[in-house]
């Protein structure tokens, strides 16, 4: 698929500062696209230079075929949804939501008619009347986003779009945002702190971390094989373990760690006796009280910690070299018949494809 | 430290104590301090004034309005002052020109005050002590030099005059009426202004800026995103958000200009006659208390009634937006 939006080799050197280090991303019309990255690692300027506030030091940013270097943010076919939304105070729900409509100046009747049919969109025709200040946050939500699609824009940009809702109502706005995107059809670049919002939202990740972009793919692709230690470590909770390579076939490979002798059903391109590192997701761990029969994948531990979450059950084990390893049993029954607690010893393994290899 | 309940304060005295203990509050005293000020320091000599614009003047102070005599007490309140300013031309007509040359006034110092609140709003966060520093500066002065030194600087040959002459403003100027006659710029409503606006400019200036300051710019933007070039932006969101300092800062300079007496005295001319002028001229030369009570009490509700019903309105508009 040919890129819709591409971005390439896209630097912004604040007073010698990199922020966006040679940048490169090709997105796909119609996609749900999200940038990813803790405060400060340079997603939002990269979302900035798409909406006009920033121009690139270096490279260019090309828009179906349209190279936006020189357009002023006013006169790009690109809309955004802002940071805790950047409402017009003075402007009611409807004017706000007229407000792009009117300065293209389209006939006053396409502009009713649009305003009208955006609201419905997002349920807010009842309160069209309203100030912003008169509305809950979830409902301020809502009218940034019609704004930001009321006139169909070619490119839907995200600021943290939930950043500034509580717990429990993002998660159900996040699925009724992408719906009023997937309907909408438009292509959409969203940037967020939040990798449940980012997993949950996107078709694609990019991850970026110091102005760089570490990885991109799918949310279960990043997140079931990420690249590197960062990337493993920023989404989702992760068990690293270092150790050396010491047999790499084609078909498995074995890595020693201080703890454990690592199985892999599939072979690296390695060399033995090369550092690496393995990465186990907790979930992928199951505890035991008796030892498994195979010397490999599996470690004893004593319980240091476990943290009761509902669904789920995190143990933090005590290895013998001190390293902790954490666990996660789902609550699948009430109560469990052999409960274990702190203080016990017990076995932890895992199958031979649980394991990510990471060379770096 | 709890109010007893209504109760247990029968009897005067507990009563009393509960009054004091109320009055000794740390809540009370900071709110009841400022209206207590006002209660003494303008409404009591309100009163006054007002009392006086009813009463008769006699030889040295006005007389009394009410006198004793065989067991009666005489009550003459005298609204022949009040039908005099209504019937005579002169005091509409000074009323008048109080209000137009403060509408003026304001306008001008709104024209130029506006641009340089935006600007120093918006100048770099280091840079925005200093320039207030420069609004500032004036006040350092004495207020009458500052005006004394616009008779200079207009008068003949004062530089700014020449300057004006130079560029062949003067002919223009007096065929708009700013001026008298070409070649003179001083006791004018020209020169009036330039000392009004010139002294009031900080009033607007102060509010404007801490308004715009506290602007949110990613509003701005937002305008941008959505398809505002920088002056309709301005125009659409900046403007109307300001509206407050706005309002705040015209209210600073059009109130005192009404009431100005000093600026017209030293700058203004034969046709800048306003009420301030007039009142001064009651008082001092016609040693007409009364007559100079009534002027003030019409000057006062003429500026707080039209405050009052925008009040209102004001706080109207807001119970609705709410």
């Amino acid at each position: 698929m040919a890129a819709y939006l591409a971005i390439e080799d896209v630097v912004k050197d604040f007073a010698g500062v990199k922020a966006v280090n040679h940048v490169s991303l090709d997105i796909h019309r119609g996609e749900i696209f999200a940038l990813l990255g803790s405060s400060g690692c340079g997603k939002t300027t990269l979302l900035r230079m798409l909406a006009g506030f920033e121009t690139p030091s270096a490279g260019r940013i090309v828009l179906d075929g349209v190279d936006l270097a020189t357009m002023e943010p006013y006169s790009r076919p690109i809309n955004m949804m802002f940071q805790s939304y950047a409402l017009f105070p003075h402007l009611s729900v409807w004017q706000n939501v007229a407000f792009g409509l009117k300065r293209d100046g389209q006939p006053r009747a396409q502009i009713n008619d649009r305003v009208d049919a955006m609201l419905k969109l997002v349920q807010l025709g009842a309160l069209a009347q309203r100030k912003p200040h008169q509305l809950s946050g979830g409902q301020q939500q809502r009218v940034a986003l019609a704004r930001s699609l009321a006139k169909a824009p070619q490119l839907l940009l995200l600021d943290e779009p939930l950043g500034a809702l509580d717990k429990k109502l993002r998660e159900e706005t996040q699925i009724e945002l992408v719906n009023i995107i997937r309907n909408v059809g438009v292509t959409c670049v969203m940037v967020t702190h939040d990798q449940e919002e980012a997993m949950t939202m996107a078709s694609r990740i990019a991850v970026m971390s110091e102005g760089r972009i570490l990885q991109v793919g799918a949310p279960a692709e990043v997140y079931e094989t990420p690249a590197t230690r960062f990337v493993a470590d920023f989404i989702g909770n992760v068990n690293l373990m270092d150790g050396s390579l010491t047999v790499d076939q084609p078909d498995h490979c074995e890595i020693a760690c201080a703890d454990c002798t690592h199985y892999v059903g599939h072979g690296i391109t390695g060399t033995e006796g090369m550092a690496v590192a393995v990465a186990i997701r907790p979930e992928k761990i199951s505890l035991s009280r008796q030892a498994p029969t195979q010397d490999f994948n599996r470690v004893a531990g004593q319980i240091k910690a476990l943290a009761y979450f509902g669904s789920f059950t995190v143990y933090h084990l005590a290895l013998a070299s001190g390293a902790a390893l954490k666990v996660n049993l789902n609550n699948t029954q009430r109560h469990r018949d052999d409960e274990m607690v702190l203080g016990d010893t017990v076995w932890a393994c895992w199958s031979d494809s649980a394991h990510v290899v990471l060379t770096q | 430290m709890n109010t007893p309940p209504r109760t247990a304060a029968t009897g005067w005295l507990p009563r009393l104590a509960a009054g004091l203990r109320w009055l000794a509050r740390g809540r009370t005293a900071v709110i009841g301090l400022p209206y207590g000020w006002l209660l003494v320091f303008f409404l009591a000599p309100f009163l006054i004034v007002l009392n006086y614009s009813v009463s008769e003047m006699g030889a040295v102070r006005p007389e009394n309005i009410a006198t004793w005599g065989d067991g009666v007490v005489k009550l003459s309140i005298r609204f022949g002052n009040y039908l005099a300013i209504f019937g005579d031309d002169l005091y509409f007509k000074s009323y008048l020109s109080s209000l137009k040359y403060a509408a003026i006034t304001t306008a001008v110092c709104l024209a130029l005050g506006y641009p340089f609140a935006y600007f120093m709003a918006r100048a770099k966060p280091t840079l925005q002590p200093a320039l207030l520093m420069l609004v500032m500066l004036p006040f350092w002065t004495s207020f009458l030099l500052r005006v004394y030194a616009w008779k200079g600087l207009l008068g003949e040959g004062g530089w700014v005059a020449e300057l004006l002459l130079y560029a062949g403003l003067d002919g223009p100027m007096a065929a708009a009426g700013m001026i008298t006659s070409a070649g003179k710029f001083m006791n004018t409503p020209f020169s009036l202004v330039i000392g009004m606006a010139y002294t009031y400019l900080p009033f607007m200036v102060l509010p404007l800026y801490a308004n715009l300051a506290k602007m949110d710019l990613r509003l701005l933007e937002a305008a941008a995103d959505l398809g505002a070039s920088r002056f309709v932006a301005f125009w659409l969101i900046t403007v109307p958000l300001s509206k407050a300092g706005i309002i705040a800062g015209s209210m600073l300079v059009f109130i005192p200009c009404v009431g100005e007496f000093v600026i017209p005295e030293l700058l203004g001319g034969p046709q800048t006659l306003m009420i301030g002028r007039v009142l001064w001229d009651e008082f001092f030369s016609n040693n007409d208390w009364p007559m100079a009570s009534t002027v003030t009490v019409v000057l006062v509700l003429l500026i707080v009634v039209p405050l009052a019903v925008f009040n209102k309105y004001q706080a109207e508009t807001q119970e609705r937006g709410r």
